[in-house]
C-alpha cells in the first residue's frame, strides 16, 4: 500500500501531460492520513496492543489470577528486589503486574468495540430516522438526546450501572448510550446535509425505497465525520470504562481491567508505586493512541482541510 | 438580543421537564427499594414493610408520584433524604460550594495556563513550542484523571510531603462555614493558618481536575489563534508595522477568545463528571462523592433531586454561556 501511494504522489501527472487520474479513495486517505507522523504512530501502538490482547495468553508470563504467596508486592525489575520472574513486580496478593496488564488491554478493546458498535449503530439509526422523517419524530428524537447532553456523562452512567447493576457488561452498555447523542445528532445533521443534494434526489426518482435511499445511498456519504467520531469515542470508552471500575461499578475483582486494578492498587497508593503506575499508564498510552489516530483520520477524511 | 434570549430559555423549558422525567424514571428503575436497604440484613416484616412504603408515599401509582414529585419541585421542594431525613435540598446546597470551589479553581488553573500557552502556540505554529504544548495537551486530554491523581499523591504527598492526601482542611481548624467557599471563609475569619491549610488541600484536587479542560482550552486557543492570525485585518495590522505584541494581544486574541469561552464554559458538565472522580480519590466533601454515595445507598430522593439540581446547573450554565456568546459575538443572535 506504501508503495502504490508513493508512485500515485510522485508521479506528477501534468509534467508527462497526461489528464491527472483519480487516486482511490483508500490510497488518498493513505496518503493524507501518513502526513501526520503522530497518527501513523497512535496506529502503530494500538496495532501492539492488538497483538497484545489477541495473544495476550502466549505473551503473558503468567496467569494473570493466578497469586505467587511468597512474593506479594515485589517491586518491578529495575528497582531493588525486583526480579525478573516479575519485570513489572506483584500486586498486594501476589498477582504478576505485567501479566495482568496484557490481560487488560483484552478487556479495554472488547470495551471499545462493544461500545463503539453498540452507540454507533444505534446512533445512526435513530440519526438516520430524525433526518429522515423530520416533524414530530425528529423533535422527539433529537430532544431526548438534548436531554442525555445536559448530564453530566459520568454521572448518567454511574446512575445507568446502578440500575442495571455493576458489571462490566452494563458499564459497557451504560457508556454506549452516553454517547449515543453525539452519533445521532451527528448522523442526523450529516444526512440531512446530504439529502437536498441532486444523487438523492436522482435515486428517489429511479424509484430508491427508503431503506436504500437510507442506508445505501445517503449513510455512506456520512461516514467521514462518524469514523472520526468512533475513534474519538473508542478511546473515552476505554477511559469511562477504567473510570467506572475505579468507582467499583464496571469489571469487578479479580478481573485484569485497568480501571478495576487502580481501584484494588489505591491503598497501596504510598507503599507501592508500581501498582499504581503501570495500570494507569497502560490506559494513557492507549487512549493517547487512539486520539492521536483520531486527530489524523479527521485531518485525512476532512475535505475542507484537505484543500488548504 | 432579547428575543434571542428568550428563544434559548424557552428552549430550555422542555429539556428541564424531560430531565425531571429521566431523573425520576431512572432512580425507579434500581432493584431494590429503600425500606429494605434501610432495614438491611435483619429484614423487616411485610406489614411494617407495606406501612413504611406508604409513609413514604411508594406505594401509590408512578404517574401520581410523579406529579407530587414534579409539583414539589416547581415550589422548590426536593423532598428529604430517606437516610439523614433532612431536606435534599439543603444536603445538595451544603455541599455545593466545595464542589464549586474545587472546579473554580480547577477552572482557573486550566485557563491561567492553557490560553497563554494556546496562544503562544499559535503564533509559533511548527516551532518546537507549538509541538511540544500540542503533545503535552493530547496526553493530558487521554489522561485518566483518577490515576492521575493518584500519581501526584505519590509524588507531592508521598514523596515530598508537601500536600495533604485528602479532605479540605486540617481537622485542627474548625470553620464556622460563612459562603461555604473555604478560602474565603478562612479569610474572613482572619485564620491564616486555616487558610494556609485550605490552599494546600485544594491545589492537588484542583490540579487533577483542570488537566482536562487545560488540555482543551490550550488546543482551541491555538486553533481560534491559527485561524484568526490568517485573516486579512491581521495582516493590515502587520502591515501598518503595529508590534507583533500588539497585533497578537489586541487584535487577534480577541476574535480568537470567542470560542475559546463557548469551550470553557462547555467544560462545565465534564467537570462535574471529572469531580465525581477527583472528590472520590481526595474524600473532597463535594456534590459528586455525595451523589455517588448516595446512589450506593438508594436514597432515591437524594439522587432525584442531587440529578436534578446537576443537570439545572449545568443547563443554566450552559445558557449563559450561549448569552455571553450572542452579546459578544453579534453574528450569532442576528442568525435567529
Amino acid at each position: 500500500m506504501t508503495v502504490d501511494a508513493n508512485a500515485v504522489q510522485e508521479t506528477d501527472p501534468e509534467a508527462q501531460g497526461l489528464a491527472a487520474r483519480p487516486m482511490h479513495p483508500l490510497v488518498e486517505f493513505w496518503v493524507y492520513f501518513r502526513e501526520s507522523r503522530g497518527a501513523v504512530a497512535g496506529m502503530a501502538v494500538i496495532a501492539v496492543v492488538v497483538i497484545v490482547a489477541i495473544f495476550a495468553d502466549v505473551l503473558a508470563p503468567h496467569d494473570p489470577t493466578e497469586q505467587f504467596r511468597d512474593s506479594l508486592l515485589t517491586p518491578p525489575v529495575w528497582a531493588e528486589d525486583g526480579s525478573w520472574a516479575f519485570p513489572l513486580g506483584t500486586d498486594a496478593v501476589g498477582r504478576d503486574m505485567l501479566s495482568r496488564i496484557m490481560h487488560g488491554a483484552r478487556f479495554s478493546m472488547v470495551i471499545g468495540l462493544v461500545v463503539v458498535t453498540l452507540s454507533l449503530s444505534i446512533g445512526i439509526g435513530l440519526g438516520l430516522v430524525a433526518g429522515f422523517f423530520r416533524g414530530v419524530v425528529e423533535t422527539l428524537i433529537m430532544r431526548l438526546m438534548d436531554i442525555m447532553l445536559a448530564l453530566p456523562s459520568l454521572l448518567l452512567a454511574i446512575v445507568i450501572v446502578a440500575i442495571l447493576g455493576p458489571s462490566l457488561f452494563n458499564a459497557m452498555v451504560a457508556i454506549a448510550l452516553v454517547y449515543l447523542p453525539h452519533f445521532a445528532r451527528l448522523t442526523r445533521a450529516a444526512a440531512i446535509g446530504e439529502l437536498s443534494r441532486d444523487y438523492v434526489t436522482a435515486s428517489r426518482v429511479a424509484g430508491a425505497g427508503l431503506p436504500r435511499l437510507m442506508f445505501s445511498t445517503v449513510l455512506p456519504n456520512c461516514l467521514p465525520p462518524l469514523i472520526v467520531q468512533a475513534t474519538l469515542a473508542f478511546s473515552s470508552a476505554i477511559l469511562d470504562a477504567a473510570a467506572l471500575g475505579f468507582l467499583g461499578l464496571g469489571a469487578q475483582p479479580p478481573l485484569p481491567e485497568w480501571g478495576t486494578m487502580l481501584a484494588e492498587a489505591r491503598e497501596f497508593v504510598l507503599r507501592a508505586w508500581w501498582v499504581v503506575t503501570f495500570p494507569g499508564l497502560a490506559i494513557l498510552v492507549t487512549v493517547l493512541a487512539f486520539n492521536l489516530m483520531g486527530d489524523g483520520l479527521r485531518d485525512a477524511l476532512d475535505p475542507k482541510l484537505k484543500r488548504s | 438580543m432579547f428575543r434571542f434570549a428568550i428563544t434559548r430559555i424557552a428552549v430550555l423549558l422542555p429539556t428541564f421537564i424531560g430531565v425531571t422525567v429521566i431523573a425520576f424514571s431512572l432512580i425507579r428503575l434500581i432493584p431494590g427499594d429503600p425500606v429494605e436497604l434501610l432495614a438491611g440484613e435483619r429484614g423487616i416484616s411485610a406489614e411494617r414493610h407495606a406501612k413504611l412504603m406508604q409513609e413514604m408515599g411508594l406505594d401509590r401509582p408512578l404517574h401520581e408520584q410523579y406529579l407530587t414529585f414534579i409539583l414539589d419541585v416547581f415550589q422548590g421542594d426536593l423532598g428529604k433524604s430517606i437516610r439523614t431525613k433532612t431536606p435534599v435540598s439543603e444536603e445538595f446546597f451544603a455541599l455545593f460550594p466545595a464542589t464549586v470551589e474545587l472546579s473554580l479553581c480547577a477552572l482557573l488553573f486550566a485557563v491561567a495556563i492553557g490560553l497563554p500557552a494556546g496562544v503562544l502556540a499559535g503564533v509559533r505554529r511548527g516551532k518546537v513550542f507549538d509541538h511540544s504544548v500540542m503533545t503535552v495537551s493530547l496526553a493530558g486530554y487521554s489522561m485518566p484523571i483518577f490515576w492521575w491523581g493518584l500519581l501526584l499523591i505519590i509524588l507531592f504527598s508521598g514523596t515530598l510531603g508537601w500536600t495533604p492526601v485528602s479532605g479540605r482542611i486540617s481537622v485542627m481548624h474548625f470553620i464556622e462555614p460563612i459562603t461555604g467557599f473555604m478560602l474565603i471563609d478562612t479569610l474572613l475569619q482572619g485564620n491564616y493558618a486555616a487558610f494556609n491549610s485550605a490552599v494546600r488541600h485544594l491545589i492537588l484536587p484542583a490540579v487533577v481536575l483542570g488537566t482536562i479542560p487545560l488540555a482543551v482550552i490550550a488546543r482551541q486557543t491555538r486553533s481560534a489563534m491559527i485561524e484568526v492570525l490568517g485573516e486579512d485585518y491581521v495582516r493590515t495590522a502587520r502591515a501598518k508595522g503595529l508590534p507583533p505584541w500588539r497585533i497578537v494581544g489586541l487584535h487577534a486574541l480577541r476574535n480568537a477568545l470567542i470560542p475559546v469561552v463557548t469551550v470553557i464554559g462547555l467544560q462545565v458538565g465534564l467537570l462535574f463528571s471529572g469531580a465525581i472522580l477527583t472528590e472520590t480519590i481526595f474524600a473532597w466533601p463535594g456534590i459528586g462523592k455525595w451523589l455517588v454515595d448516595s446512589i450506593h445507598r438508594r436514597d432515591y430522593p437524594s439522587v432525584q433531586g442531587g440529578l436534578l439540581l446537576v443537570a439545572s446547573t449545568v443547563m443554566i450554565v450552559n445558557l449563559i454561556v450561549d448569552l455571553l456568546y450572542g452579546l459578544i459575538n453579534p453574528r450569532i443572535r442576528h442568525a435567529r
